[in-house]
């Protein structure tokens, strides 16, 4: 049992035994769900199928229905595929990074925050597969064998490491997701009363048993595995970044993107953490898991990556006009001051200012507060991609081929589909897997409980 | 042959711990334990190796960086060198700097999918295989110790159960194996 700091606030509140932490995280999974769920779900499930509709329209006539033209070639679809990975940023940074780090913190969100990521990549990966019009053809992305004389996929270009880094970065965070809620599914297979809930978490749990020579490979396997997704959490969004930092368009050749969209990442992946998890603490009766201690550790996470995004815009404004490049420094005043002015002011609010106000213990340790900052965030962090890529080209060199770009509906329909969709899934998820690593939370309940740390002998021995 | 084997179960994690420590200096074999969660510290009591799976991913990660370097040195060397403004690829190691995000990838792409598929080999755990604990409440809160009798020939029976006594068990179970 580790021991920690009397002046550490508990992790764990109330007066908490092994079997209750099972019960809290087992039962909402036993028990019927509550209306609020069938109604959250139908709302989500009808969004995410206009968006699928608007999906097949799409692939049906061709990606003409999107708002795009000959100088804004990527508008929404990209802004939605970037806004998308970044929020999927923060699941693998929780479970991988953190427990580098040994915050025993992470242990009661990890779980939703790496559920939450990978159903963003999910959405993340929606937008270049159906951007490419020929959805089927997808596979062209992979260096196979073929008859066009065996050409090969362009091993330069930074899509094709896009296409490696999402895919990998994807498959490794529910490899990593998966082995955590084996445990977890063989404690419900071993509580489930009805044959078909039993025989299904059956074979979900597969078969596990809890040896000690398991739990001793299983702690290795996830030490391992947080290693392996540490540089590969930071590698993806690099790379993405890397997607406009490689070419020539002035306001996104620059050298400062692989960290800024990094730490953009993280700052828009914890909000939505935030807006996820403080819900779902509420439906689920999980307060005494995930309470205003994790809340206000979050929120810290928000203010130093929100404030190196901050230091970031104005640090390229600057270089901008530094550089003495007139193109460079035009497209930075036009992106404030031009027809875009109001993306990039609602960009700067949101993600400079608003974050700073974690300053402020009160701000950051107020759920109502924090859950208002998030969705401002998430607003902000959506904005920034769409200040950075289209307000970047819709004036080009020539002035005689400036645009503007005005989004379809068909731009909306799928955007909005997306949201449905991951909704749909996230509350699948609420519904039947356990929301919070609860072997995992077993083993911090002796040295960061509340009863514990309030009993007389808690600092007498060891 | 047939062999007896005692199941002892614990509520605690720290008593099933403080249990074996005694039993093992008594001179007991403790087969396995099983519990909801790890153990700390329970290994080097009850006998249990590290595991070297760190090793076998290290081993798949380099595999991965090998593949990921002959198949790009073929693709974009050998095969197809690729023309780009007038610089094509001619060598691997002058167009190597274009290569390493992917050859980084597909490292940590080996590494994590092999580890992961023989951690899921070496445990015998994978989809429809039935579930191995002796008693449901071991994934739940409470912490059970395997004895076996053919492999404890130190102690009569009797003997362990005085022992057993001794460490606070909550419920003992014992079943006659073939």
């Amino acid at each position: 049992m580790q021991k920690e700091a009397a002046i550490r606030e508990p992790l764990i509140l109330g007066h908490k035994t092994y079997h209750d932490i099972t019960e809290d995280v087992c039962r909402p999974i036993e028990d019927k769900a509550p209306k609020m769920w069938y109604i959250l779900f139908g709302i989500a499930l009808v969004i995410g199928l206009y968006g699928v509709g608007a999906i097949c329209y799409l692939l049906g006539t061709g990606v003409g229905v999107w708002g795009l033209n000959k100088t804004i070639g990527w508008a929404w679809d990209i802004t939605n595929f970037v806004w998308w990975v970044g929020i999927g940023h923060a699941g693998t940074l929780i479970s991988a990074v953190l427990l580098l780090f040994r915050q025993k913190w992470r242990m009661a969100i990890n779980r939703s925050a790496e559920a939450m990521t990978i159903f963003a990549v999910f959405m993340a990966g929606t937008f270049p597969l159906i951007h490419m019009g020929r959805l089927w053809v997808g596979y062209w992305t992979l260096p196979l064998p073929n008859q066009f004389g065996s050409l090969w996929v362009n091993f330069n270009s930074p899509l094709l490491w896009d296409v490696f880094a999402i895919s990998t970065y994807l498959s490794v965070s529910l490899v990593f997701w998966y082995i955590g809620l084996i445990p977890d599914f063989a404690t419900i297979r071993d509580r489930a009363k009805k044959p078909i809930a039993k025989r299904m978490y059956s074979i979900l749990s597969f078969g596990w048993s809890g040896r000690a020579k398991h739990w001793n490979r299983f702690e290795l396997v996830s030490l391992v595995l947080a290693g392996l997704a540490t540089p590969l959490v930071f590698s993806v969004h690099s790379i993405v970044s890397f997607d406009f930092a490689t070419s020539v368009i002035p306001g996104w050749h620059t050298t400062i993107f692989p960290p800024y969209f990094v730490a953009g990442a993280v700052f828009s992946g914890f909000a939505m953490v935030q807006t996820l998890l403080l819900i779902m603490r509420k439906a689920m009766n999980l307060e005494a898991y995930i309470h205003t201690k994790h809340v206000e550790y979050m929120n810290i996470v928000i203010m130093v990556t929100g404030s190196i995004v901050g230091t970031a815009y104005i640090t390229e404004l600057f270089i901008s006009w530094y550089s003495g490049v007139e193109y460079e420094a035009y497209a930075f005043l036009n992106r404030a001051t031009g027809p875009y002015w109001w993306a990039y002011w609602s960009m700067m609010t949101c993600n400079v200012i608003s974050p700073q106000l974690m300053w402020i213990r009160k701000l950051r340790r107020s759920l109502l507060f924090t859950f208002f900052i998030s969705i401002v965030v998430n607003i902000g962090m959506w904005f920034e991609r769409y200040v950075i890529i289209v307000t970047s080209l819709h004036r080009d060199y020539l002035p005689a081929a400036w645009s503007m770009h005005f989004p379809s509906h068909i731009d909306i329909a799928v955007y909005i589909g997306t949201i449905g969709l991951f909704f749909v899934f996230f509350l699948l998820f609420a519904r039947f897997f356990p929301v919070l690593a609860l072997n995992e939370v077993k083993t911090i309940l002796k040295g960061s409980g509340q009863s514990y740390k309030e009993s007389p002998d808690y600092h007498e021995h060891h | 042959m047939s062999d007896k084997v005692i199941y002892v179960m614990y509520d605690d994690d720290g008593a099933l711990k403080d249990g074996a420590k005694k039993l093992v200096s008594k001179g007991v074999k403790i087969n396995e334990v099983f519990s909801p969660f790890p153990i700390h510290g329970i290994d080097p009591i009850i006998g249990v190796k590290n595991t070297r799976l760190g090793i076998m991913a290290f081993v798949y990660g380099l595999t991965g960086t090998t593949l990921a370097t002959i198949g790009m040195r073929y693709f974009m060397v050998v095969d197809w060198p690729m023309n780009i403004g007038g610089k094509p690829n001619f060598s691997y190691l002058e167009n190597m700097l274009a290569f390493i995000p992917i050859t980084f990838e597909f490292t940590v792409l080996c590494a994590a999918h092999g580890m992961a598929i023989t951690y899921l080999l070496r445990n015998k755990t994978l989809p429809g295989i039935p579930a191995q604990n002796p008693d449901p409440r071991t994934t739940d809160d409470k912490f059970v110790m395997e004895i076996r009798m053919s492999e404890n020939h130190s102690v009569s029976e009797e003997e362990l159960d005085g022992l057993l006594k001794d460490t606070g068990y909550i419920e003992l179970d014992k079943k006659e194996v073939k």
